[in-house]
């Protein structure tokens, strides 16, 4: 009976809530996003956010701007995320670079996978802007997280602590559309 | 126009022991020689970024002023940071911008539009105030009242190109540095 109700409410594959990531970034103690829309987590993610007051919701206008202000909160003590497409992460490779990696500043950003294929590993992709991310990631010494799956959203909160522990940057690679 | 360390010698006299101060290229070398201090925010990572270093810092320290000393050059390259600046709305952010006209750190070329109109911009931008200085003598009088206003506030200085510095950069962002600001604002 147990092992039934379990079944019950165990979301099926291929299945991403933005409520679920909504939730851990709360829970990650997350109190400001910056963000330029992405398609992909623009209906799970971006929308519910700029309804609430908390996180607060921060838009700008570049993704580099937003590596710039994440670094200044975080000499405050201030949590916050930077959620963008991965052609704004590519954009703002030399922010990255400079203030997160080279100043070891923990710069935490959830990254959508535009036209990425769900269920197919990102390196493995067909297209050419998703397939190059994870190694630039790796090439610049980022740790990153894939996020396809509902049970993948338990490795948010452990990937900000972490940043913020180690003073360092993370990144969340989202690969489909939360619901 | 002005020289741009008098003006800042001018600035520092109004900056207290608290504010956070912001200085990049070459006003940042005439800066740390004129206010030598841990709440200097020296190592943006990018040019440009400074203005959004300053937004997050006047996000996250409400009970501090923020004081960005840009570059046009710099500025040029995060325009947008204006805007969300603007909306964001920091009443403690006073944002100052050293029209030279040159890439001066970068081997003095001209910026692409010497008579780009900064502050207009900043005004359209929504910024609370903006100003244009192009006498010492009128920035001198009126500094205090600027940086003493609800901001987000604007003000371009309009100064000479400077004597030849010696851009020292390893001295300028170095790690001790940053260290020695986390450790000053964690005091709170």
């Amino acid at each position: 009976m147990q092992q039934g109700v379990s079944a019950d409410i165990r979301t099926p594959e291929g299945f991403l809530r933005g409520s679920s990531i909504i939730a851990e970034i709360k829970a990650s103690r997350i109190e400001f996003v910056l963000s330029v829309p992405d398609i992909t987590t623009s209906e799970g993610l971006l929308h519910p956010l700029s309804q609430g007051s908390a996180p607060r919701l921060i838009r700008v206008c570049k993704e580099d701007e937003g590596v710039g202000i994440c670094a200044g909160l975080s000499y405050t003590g201030r949590r916050s995320l930077l959620l963008i497409q991965q052609t704004g992460l590519l954009d703002s490779i030399n922010a990255v670079r400079g203030v997160a990696v080279e100043y070891a500043l923990p710069i935490c950003m959830m990254v959508g996978l535009l036209e990425k294929e769900p269920g197919i590993p990102p390196r493995q992709s067909k297209r050419y802007g998703v397939r190059i991310v994870e190694p630039i990631l790796d090439a610049m010494c980022i740790a990153y997280r894939e996020i396809e799956e509902e049970a993948d959203v338990a490795k948010i909160r452990p990937a900000i602590d972490d940043a913020y522990a180690q003073s360092r940057p993370v990144v969340l690679l989202i690969g489909r559309r939360p619901s | 126009m002005m020289k741009r360390d008098e003006c800042l010698k001018v600035l520092a006299r109004h900056v207290a022991d608290t504010d956070i101060v912001l200085p990049v290229y070459s006003a940042a070398f005439d800066w740390i020689d004129i206010r030598p201090h841990p709440l200097n925010y020296l190592s943006h990572g990018a040019m440009g970024l400074a203005s959004s270093h300053a937004l997050g810092l006047a996000l996250g320290r409400p009970d501090r002023r923020i004081i960005v000393l840009d570059g046009d050059g710099s500025l040029l390259m995060n325009l947008g940071s204006l805007v969300t600046i603007a909306a964001a709305a920091p009443p403690n952010l006073f944002h100052f911008v050293c029209h030279n006209g040159t890439y001066e750190a970068n081997g003095g070329h001209p910026i692409p539009n010497q008579k780009v109109d900064f502050s207009g911009l900043a005004r359209s931008s929504g910024y609370a105030h903006t100003f244009d200085f192009n006498e010492l003598a009128s920035f001198e009088q009126q500094v205090g009242h600027v940086i003493g206003l609800p901001g987000p506030v604007f003000a371009t200085l309009h100064v000479e190109r400077s004597r030849p510095l010696t851009y020292n950069y390893p001295a300028l962002y170095a790690a001790d540095k940053r260290r020695a600001l986390k450790a000053e604002l964690s005091k709170r």
